[in-house]
């Protein structure tokens, strides 16, 4: 088992986050916009986002398959190492189910995802107000649990650093690794 | 040989026939318009059609199409209401589309061209539409479609005006189902 996580882990980790707090904040901010251009572009914008967290997480998991992630320090008693096991298989869960009940979303109420305004991305359902509606709050509630775990996830990492003081959230930092971890 | 006799003369006869009723239970009309590239479907649902069409007397040929803008249904509540607001249709003033054909002519086989005048709030444009002519015995469908620049009758002014978010061309297709009763 690898003692660091790769260059593409950690790439995969942060451009992941950098697109989930921004496709999060979109959304976040156009839901309650009224009907105009600049609507339907955010809209369009949001949806492009989601789909692109959804296809770096695919590559993730994939290179996560092939490549084994460090193995989480002694010191740690079981329980905690069970509930960090548990929080990532949550995290991965809503990365991939967030942006498919989005699309799920779209294509029941009849506006279906044209990924960077190119790629028509297939309809998973026929038009239906009524599923358009539940896969709307499935998102809000699938949203609100990412936003506690990644809250969850960083105090974690904050904790691992500064209370536990080993190398877990040094690991995962893009620039600093090297050095420290030698 | 009488066989084949009989037949050419009824397809004569249907041929001669003069189609004018036309059942608007088994028409209808559509529309495809295009926002940020994705594709969004709407329809009316009443509207009245006057048609007289004898295909061997084309120069006698005449249509009148009258939509009633009020039935828009562009595909949810929300833009339903926008359409019909003074920046689009403002079905208030101008509640009526409305297109009434100059001149018929025959391209090929079953395809026709018809040149007439639309009318859409205040607006008069010159419109060239194709369709497809299928007798069958007493019954006949004209079917086609033709593409409409929503800007040539200020559909969606102001901040709509934007044809890189909604599109500037709409698609609009149409079905009737015309009887004949000579």
């Amino acid at each position: 088992m690898s003692q660091t996580y790769t260059k593409t882990a950690i790439s995969l980790h942060w451009l992941i986050a950098l697109n989930i707090a921004i496709v999060f904040s979109i959304g976040v901010y156009m839901h309650e916009l009224p009907l105009s251009p600049h609507k339907l572009q955010i809209y369009s914008y949001h949806k492009w986002a989601g789909i692109t967290v959804f296809l770096l997480v695919l590559f993730r998991l994939m290179w996560r398959y092939l490549h084994s992630p460090p193995p989480l320090p002694e010191t740690m008693p079981i329980w905690e190492k069970e509930i960090s096991e548990v929080v990532h298989y949550f995290l991965y869960f809503l990365m991939l189910a967030i942006p498919l009940s989005g699309w799920l979303m779209s294509s029941a109420a009849g506006f279906p995802v044209v990924l960077f305004g190119i790629i028509p991305l297939p309809d998973l359902i026929s038009k239906d107000k009524e599923l358009a509606g539940l896969f709307k709050q499935l998102h809000f509630f699938l949203n609100m649990s990412l936003f506690l775990l990644v809250f969850l996830h960083s105090v974690a990492a904050l904790k691992h650093h500064f209370i536990a003081k080993d190398n877990v959230l040094i690991q995962m930092l893009p620039f600093l690794k090297r050095e420290k971890t030698l | 040989m009488k066989a084949f006799l009989l037949i050419s003369l009824l397809g004569v006869s249907a041929q001669a026939a003069i189609f004018d009723q036309v059942q608007l239970p088994q028409s209808n009309i559509s529309f495809v318009s295009k926002q940020m590239n994705v594709p969004f479907e709407g329809k009316f649902s009443k509207f009245n059609a006057q048609l007289q069409f004898d295909p061997e007397r084309l120069e006698t040929a005449q249509a009148q199409l009258d939509i009633d803008l009020n039935s828009i249904d562009a595909g949810s509540s929300e833009a339903n209401e926008e359409v019909k607001s003074k920046g689009w249709f403002y079905v208030k003033n101008f509640p009526t589309a409305k297109f009434v054909s100059t001149s018929v002519k025959k391209l090929e086989n079953n395809r026709y061209e018809v040149l007439g005048n639309m009318t859409i709030k205040g607006k008069t444009n010159p419109m060239t539409i194709l369709f497809d002519f299928k007798p069958q015995n007493q019954n006949a469908t004209f079917e086609g479609n033709f593409a409409l620049k929503r800007s040539q009758f200020d559909i969606g002014e102001g901040i709509w005006s934007d044809t890189s978010v909604v599109a500037d061309e709409v698609q609009v297709r149409f079905k009737f189902l015309v009887l004949s009763t000579h």
